[in-house]
């Protein structure tokens, strides 16, 4: 009797094993598979072994895409993180308490919307802000005696814009992780260091930064790995270029699949992709597991 | 005195900062192409311009484009939903043999990037005719979505009351009832926050609609404003109509969905 009751609940799995199956299984067991071979998409794919990986190790573009990718995760993920602790620490613990939890809220939501625009849409706004005809950013930099660039068209500008575009949109995320995580810190811990005379940026080291260290460590996971996968603003904002300047990974294979008919390797570097975000995950899992 | 106002004025100098795009694609939106000529893109519209966002919305079709986006993140929301409900009864109640290996296959699906996934779905979905559907787009992020949503649910599940449980067995209901009629009723909350999540990511998605939503009349808002960048029709005036048309519905969610969101993006983030 017992035994029935714990049971057949496999049954409820059997319509997600099919689905995942289809959806996630096979087509990635495939794009691995299509990795070793030389195919355009059409007729048979040619066996090739290890050729796509040897060419993406000695292709310029694939370090650069790299590269730049680094780059994107130090303004969606390191540079936002530093500045949200600042932020969400000013919030919480001077903000909040003295001009009341209504003004630290209403800031919070500033910070926050530009996260609620889909990334592509967000690249949009700035594409037209930045655009070198008509956008604001120039008519704002002459009005203030500053020279007007293109800014996504000029290669040296190009990759520091689009950094500069994620931060904006990504800084109200670790806000309202932090902010949400120091409600769960004992005001007397801050009482009391403050009594001992700690400064405020010591309490922010001492007490903020290890309170909220689970917070930290989800938003730098997960923040780094939306950095990996980046698409939508390129996309939308510069297509990987001015020649190659702000070309990324996803993008990099994206062109290959679609754009040049190189199946093969694009699925080699979809697949190194992936092999990068995997090991990502698992070494900040790693750290987090040793922490607690 | 001095100190405490110059925190304060720094922070919403700040905010300030971070909604300038909004107001100046708005202001720009709302200008017509006279008066953007005259003043340029900093100065204030002379008068309420409507006619660039109602061009834009016709040559678009963007009504249609809304209610793709609409079709297709409310599918995707319902459907992954009830796929993670399903899973998460079997994983986190049924407690079936072998879970944590099935809990960490869906969370690696979660990781996985959605490039190591396209060109065969792009393929296979051809072969079967579900490429440039919205079918096709709605059963891939059914499944993408429920992998979260199992994840976050078993967890929930797993500290389900027994008792509720064992008094519905000695009822009489069946598996089947116990979950509808206790179990999802029970767990409404975290549903709820589920169901607006999936709408909004689904929403907000952009690399697989735009491989596989070719045809206009299948696309989503983001996509069509994507595709439609550089465009030679698109002027000032009108590249910013485009622009406030993306945002809008984006802030009407977040003013709709604000209570449960703000509860929801740490339940999102800590699990």
């Amino acid at each position: 009797m017992k035994r029935s009751r714990s049971s057949g609940y496999w049954v409820f799995l059997l319509p997600s094993a099919v689905l995942f199956t289809a959806v996630i299984v096979v087509p990635f067991l495939m794009n691995v598979g299509i990795g070793f071979t030389r195919w355009q998409g059409i007729g048979a794919p040619k066996w090739i072994g290890l050729d796509n990986y040897t060419r993406l190790l000695a292709d310029e573009r694939f370090w650069a895409s790299f590269r730049n990718n680094v780059a994107l995760i130090v303004a969606m993920a390191i540079i936002p993180t530093i500045i949200g602790l600042v932020l969400a620490a000013t919030l919480f613990d001077y903000v909040g308490k003295k001009f009341g939890p209504r003004t630290a809220s209403v800031l919070r939501a500033a910070y926050y919307l530009p996260q609620v625009l889909p990334v592509a849409v967000a690249g949009i706004v700035w594409g037209w802000i930045m655009h070198p005809q008509f956008g604001a950013l120039n008519e704002l930099l002459k009005l203030l005696g500053m020279e007007p660039r293109n800014w996504l068209g000029d290669p040296a500008w190009a990759l520091p814009s689009v950094m500069a575009i994620m931060v904006w949109f990504q800084i109200g995320y670790p806000v309202v992780i932090f902010m949400s995580g120091l409600q769960r810190v004992d005001p007397a811990l801050y009482e009391a260091a403050e009594m001992d005379g700690a400064s405020w940026w010591r309490r922010l080291w001492h007490i903020t930064l290890t309170q909220i260290r689970p917070e930290i460590y989800v938003v730098l996971l997960t923040c780094t790995i939306a950095a990996l996968k980046v698409f939508g603003p390129i996309f939308v904002l510069t297509r990987g270029g001015p020649g190659g300047a702000t070309l990324v990974p996803s993008y990099f294979s994206y062109q290959n699949f679609f754009e040049k008919a190189n199946v093969g390797y694009g699925s080699a570097i979809a697949t190194v992709l992936t092999l990068v975000i995997i090991m990502v995950t698992v070494f900040f899992l790693r750290i987090q597991d040793r922490e607690s | 005195m001095i100190r405490k106002y110059s925190v304060l004025v720094s922070l919403v100098v700040l905010a300030v900062v971070m909604l300038v795009p909004f107001v100046i694609v708005t202001l720009n939106a709302v200008k017509s192409p006279a008066d953007y000529s005259s003043g340029g893109p900093l100065s204030l519209p002379g008068e309420l311009y409507l006619d660039g966002i109602v061009r834009f919305w016709n040559r678009v079709n963007f009504g249609g484009k809304l209610w793709n986006s609409l079709l297709i993140s409310g599918s995707v929301a319902v459907l992954a939903a009830v796929l993670s409900v399903l899973n998460a009864y079997a994983l986190g109640i049924g407690r079936v043999r072998g879970r944590m290996w099935i809990l960490v296959v869906f969370l690696v699906a979660n990781t996985l990037p959605q490039e190591a996934l396209v060109y065969p779905l792009y393929y296979l979905s051809k072969q079967v005719g579900l490429y440039d559907t919205r079918l096709g787009v709605i059963i891939i992020f059914t499944v993408i979505q429920s992998a979260f949503g199992t994840y976050l649910l078993s967890s929930v599940l797993s500290r389900f009351p027994r008792e509720i449980l064992e008094a519905a067995a000695l009822d009489g209901a069946g598996k089947w009832r116990a979950l509808w009629q206790v179990v999802v009723p029970i767990s409404r909350p975290t549903l709820s926050v589920l169901l607006i999540f999936f709408f909004i990511w689904t929403w907000n998605e952009f690399f697989l609609p735009l491989v596989f939503l070719i045809s206009n009349d299948n696309q989503t808002v983001p996509v069509a404003l994507g595709v439609l960048q550089g465009d030679k029709m698109m002027d000032a005036t009108m590249s910013s109509a485009s622009a406030l048309l993306g945002i809008l519905p984006a802030i009407a969610f977040f003013l709709i969905f604000q209570r449960t969101l703000t509860r929801g993006v740490t339940v999102g983030a800590i699990k």
